[in-house]
């Protein structure tokens, strides 16, 4: 029905997130359509970001310069490193603007289903960066997870010998969230992590 | 097909973007797994962490189809779980080895309600070494269900049930004081709370979980080219620390 161009197009489009073979089909079509607007910008801004992007050597982030801009900032706070565990938890606190530290990002959890072992996570070169002296906080937003509790456990630990801080972000009631649909857990968590007012 | 029944989560493994496949400890139909559609979205993750006791459904058109599980949370052991690291590690550490060792859809209702109990006592306790000890006979508890039960009711040289203090490691029969002592070194020690009276501590827990990850490995796992699961290593590994802290290494 299609040339084996398009059917390629459509076989790599249905490899990303979100899209199945049909909505690859009907992106594909769109792209098409759309070729000067649309089609070649797509594919001049893929083409620059596999030739330009690159992981930050120090904290693991993506971005055109290595170090990346952030552990290159000059306003950034150094006395915070704030772990998490993929480069999207550490857009998301970003997009957030609540902290302007740095970050690590550790490339998975722990996970023995998955195979994953502390050896394969960046651990050893985050102890290596909070033994800095200019470090004095390590903040780990790990999810609220058992395999990422478990990770920020084990990162604990291996930051005992260390003279940082190590703190974790509170776990309890999200904004809009209501008490009536929350689990128990979640209300355990809440009830313990209370404070005054 | 159709069933409903109560499950432990062990395992959650992502089945295309939005489904995943859940293994649960049930009481009536053993380790069993199903699809669960949107189970793999991050709206479905409190759900379907690991040590969550859930009420389930499942659905399939023949017995041995994968099936469906349809769910609702019942008690939510994980969560309340994530703050303390051994806690947290007791929970997984007894999930990764119900999901290594045990065949799936046999039924093991004394097992299963052993280890619910050790969950409620995991996230009840007032300390680590209250159910520490737990821990230890639940393991006990897992060989026994598997078919490599420790024989710890007397003694396997003079036969006499009191002054038990040996576990060899070859049978996993008890030796006494008097028989066992000249090859203390070649034997385990059993734990102290093993009588029901002794109070365990953190030292005594640690010798009960050598004791019980020896007859694991030997027994369980290796005969399946296995290794004990990495949950398991790293919570010991943590008992162990704390044991040397608190001065009973």
């Amino acid at each position: 029905m299609t040339g084996p161009e398009i059917e390629t197009l459509i076989q790599l489009l249905a490899k990303l997130p979100g899209l199945g073979p049909r909505s690859a089909r009907r992106a594909a079509l769109d792209l098409l359509k759309k070729r000067e607007t649309l089609l070649k910008p797509l594919a001049e801004a893929l083409d620059l970001a596999a030739e330009r992007i690159v992981t930050c050597t120090t904290c693991g982030n993506l971005d055109t310069i290595d170090p990346c801009s952030i552990c290159a900032g000059a306003k950034r706070d150094v006395s915070q490193i704030c772990v998490v565990e993929e480069v999207a938890d550490l857009w998301a606190i970003e997009r957030s603007a609540a902290f302007r530290g740095r970050y690590h990002v550790l490339g998975g959890v722990l996970s023995a289903l998955d195979g994953v072992g502390p050896e394969d996570l960046s651990i050893a070169r985050l102890v290596e960066r909070a033994s800095a002296s200019e470090v004095k906080e390590i903040i780990l937003a790990m999810n609220a997870t058992v395999e990422g509790q478990t990770t920020a456990h084990y990162v604990t630990d291996r930051l005992a010998g260390t003279q940082v801080q190590v703190t974790r972000l509170a776990h309890g009631v999200p904004v809009g969230g209501e008490l009536d649909y929350l689990d128990d857990g979640t209300l355990t968590a809440a009830l313990r992590a209370r404070r005054s007012v | 097909m159709d069933w409903s029944d109560q499950g432990i989560v062990l395992t959650r493994r992502h089945h295309g973007e939005a489904a995943a496949i859940v293994t649960l400890l049930t009481r009536e139909h053993g380790r069993h797994a199903g699809l669960v559609r949107g189970g793999g979205g991050k709206r479905a993750a409190a759900l379907y962490q690991s040590g969550n006791l859930l009420a389930a459904r499942w659905r399939g058109r023949l017995s041995e189809h994968l099936g469906m599980f349809t769910t609702e949370l019942v008690q939510s052991f994980a969560a309340r779980a994530l703050d303390d690291a051994v806690r947290l590690g007791g929970v997984s550490a007894a999930c990764a080895i119900l999901e290594a060792t045990l065949p799936e859809r046999e039924p093991h209702a004394g097992l299963f309600d052993a280890t619910l109990a050790l969950l409620h006592s995991i996230d009840s306790a007032p300390d680590a070494a209250a159910w520490g000890a737990e821990y230890v006979r639940w393991e006990c508890i897992c060989l026994g269900e598997l078919g490599f039960g420790l024989d710890l009711e007397s003694c396997a040289v003079t036969g006499e049930r009191g002054d038990l203090a040996y576990v060899s490691p070859r049978t996993g029969r008890a030796v006494s004081s008097t028989a066992g002592t000249p090859y203390a070194e070649r034997l385990f020690k059993l734990p102290g709370f093993f009588d029901g009276v002794t109070a365990p501590e953190p030292g005594a827990i640690a010798e009960g979980l050598r004791l019980t990850g020896h007859f694991l490995e030997r027994h369980v796992l290796s005969p399946h080219g296995r290794r004990v699961p990495a949950a398991r290593t790293r919570f010991v590994d943590r008992w162990r620390r704390s044991a040397t802290i608190s001065g009973n290494p």
